[in-house]
Order: C-alpha cells, then sequence, then structure tokens
C-alpha cells in the first residue's frame, strides 16, 4: 500500500486495526524483558539501588520530548497542508506526551531526595522539564475548549511550534548553565558512560516504553478518527431535523 | 531482589508510573467502546455519513 494511502482516514483505520495486535503484544514481551532485566540490574556504585528508577525516568524524559516533537511535525502538517490526520495526530500525541512528562517530573524527584537530599531544585533541566509540562496543558486546554475545533486545531499547532524551542533548551541545559542535574550519560559524543549492566536494561526499557507510547498513539488517533465521525453524523442529523 | 534503605522511593516511583499508565490505557480503551457504540446508535437510526451516501 503507497504511504500516500494512509492519508485516507478509512485507510488509516484499516491499517491500525492490522497493526495494533502485533502492537501490543511486542510492547507486552519488551516490557516482560525489560522488568524482568530491571530487577536483576545490579545496585550502581554511587546511587544504591536508587539507579532502578532511572529505568522510568529515563524513558518518560525521551518520550515527554519525542511527543512535543511529534506534535510539531503535526504542526506544519496542520497549517502547511492543512491535513486532517496531521491535526488528529498532534492532538492524539498530546496527553501521551503530557502524562510521561508527569511521570518524568515525578520519578525524577523521588529519586533526588534520596540522591541529592531535596525534591525538587530550580535548576535548568528541571524548571525546562517542568516549562514542557506547562506547555502541554496549554495544549490540551485549547483543544478541550475551543467551541469551533478547527480554531483550536490552529492555537494548538501555533503553540506547538512555539513551544519547540524549548526542546533543544530542555537537551542543552545541563551543558549552558550549571545544574545539580548530571550532563548526558546515555547519547553523548564519545559513547555512554553507562555500564552496559545497566545501560541495557535502561536502553529495552526505553524502546518498550517507546513501543507503548506508539501504540497508544495510534489508538487515541482512531478514537479522535471515530469522535469526528460521530460529530459529522450529528450534524447531518441536526441539519436533517431542521429540513 | 534488595531494595536498600530507599525502597520506598523506588516502589512510589514504580507505583506512580503504573498507576498513569494503566490510566492511560484505561482511558483509551473506554474512549474507543464510547465512539463504537454511539456510532452503532446512530447507524441504526440511519444516520450516514456523506463520503457514504456519495459513494
Amino acid at each position: 500500500m503507497p504511504m500516500i494511502d494512509l492519508a485516507n482516514p478509512t485507510r488509516f483505520l484499516a491499517v491500525v486495526n492490522r497493526v495494533l495486535p502485533w502492537l501490543i503484544a511486542a510492547t507486552a514481551i519488551l516490557f516482560a524483558i525489560g522488568l524482568f532485566r530491571t530487577m536483576n540490574a545490579p545496585d550502581d556504585y554511587q546511587q544504591g539501588a536508587t539507579v532502578k528508577i532511572m529505568f522510568l525516568h529515563v524513558p518518560a524524559a525521551w518520550l515527554g520530548m519525542f511527543g512535543w516533537g511529534l506534535m510539531s511535525i503535526a504542526a506544519l502538517g496542520t497549517l502547511v497542508w492543512r491535513h486532517p490526520l496531521a491535526d488528529v495526530a498532534g492532538k492524539a500525541a498530546a496527553p501521551i506526551g503530557a502524562a510521561f512528562t508527569f511521570i518524568c517530573l515525578v520519578t525524577g524527584s523521588l529519586w533526588g531526595r534520596p540522591t541529592w537530599g531535596t525534591y525538587w531544585v530550580w535548576d535548568a533541566r528541571l524548571t525546562s522539564m517542568l516549562v514542557l509540562l506547562l506547555l502541554y496543558f496549554g495544549v490540551l486546554a485549547l483543544y478541550w475548549t475551543a467551541e469551533e475545533p478547527g480554531r483550536g486545531a490552529r492555537a494548538a499547532a501555533i503553540l506547538s511550534l512555539v513551544g519547540a524551542i524549548n526542546l533543544p533548551i530542555i537537551k542543552f541545559s545541563v551543558d549552558w548553565w550549571n545544574t545539580l542535574h548530571q550532563p548526558a550519560s546515555v547519547f553523548r559524543m564519545g559513547g555512554s558512560t553507562i555500564d552496559p549492566t545497566i545501560l541495557t536494561p535502561l536502553l529495552i526499557m526505553t524502546l518498550a516504553f517507546t513501543l507503548l507510547f506508539v501504540t497508544l498513539h495510534l489508538a487515541v488517533m482512531r478514537n479522535e478518527i471515530l469522535r469526528r465521525r460521530v460529530r459529522s453524523m450529528r450534524l447531518i442529523q441536526a441539519q436533517e431535523l431542521h429540513a | 531482589m534488595s531494595l536498600g534503605p530507599h525502597a520506598d522511593f523506588i516502589v512510589a516511583a514504580y507505583a506512580v508510573t503504573l498507576f498513569v499508565v494503566a490510566a492511560l490505557i484505561g482511558w483509551v480503551m473506554l474512549d474507543y467502546v464510547a465512539q463504537c457504540r454511539v456510532l452503532e446508535d446512530l447507524e441504526e437510526r440511519g444516520v450516514t455519513r456523506r463520503s457514504l451516501r456519495e459513494g
């Protein structure tokens, strides 16, 4: 099937219905392997057993940023090509990205208390991540409160593009400012500084969470397409009643 | 598997993550069932989409 066919919502739904069971199975298998490896991972020489929180925190941080990146690309599709599926993709990514950003902040706080001695500091990395969560809330508010869906979608798309400025700020905040948060240790020039016994389960968990994100995103997109069908059918019903 | 002196923090982190992920999955599933039910109801009342009529 050519990629352009996916731009048709009916064909997109057919593909999603076929792909979702496989994605759910792959996600479950990866989580089973990842959690097994997590349980058997050794303690870190500095962090002790609290390193196990990193197997949640790092994937959640990556997906919080990935979600916004996805929304920014979808925003281009909404504003430039006015493609209805682009708006559906952007709207579907917002609650999932917000949930993972929330998980990142909470698990980071729970790791920070025993390691740094505090739940929260206003350093650049933590603050820019909190700004990302507030931006997610802003986009969700625009989608959920707009009386006319098209207007809400355009406003959310503009905020998505403007908010994308925050992504490099989050990524490079640990290099640009003096932060309590440690610098990059997974993806960095010269390779990862993490021992393979901890890095391997971390990467498996990251892959599992990413598949979970993709699965949920496709499922929420399907729901949104159905919701729009319901809306258009109700409008037709109302027009017929008044005719 | 020993979680050491900070077990409470580790368990809390996993519990919060599990709760949020479960809530997301639950919301997605319930929303899907609700949309399908409304669509079915509309189709039973004879309401069809414009694209289907034109086709």
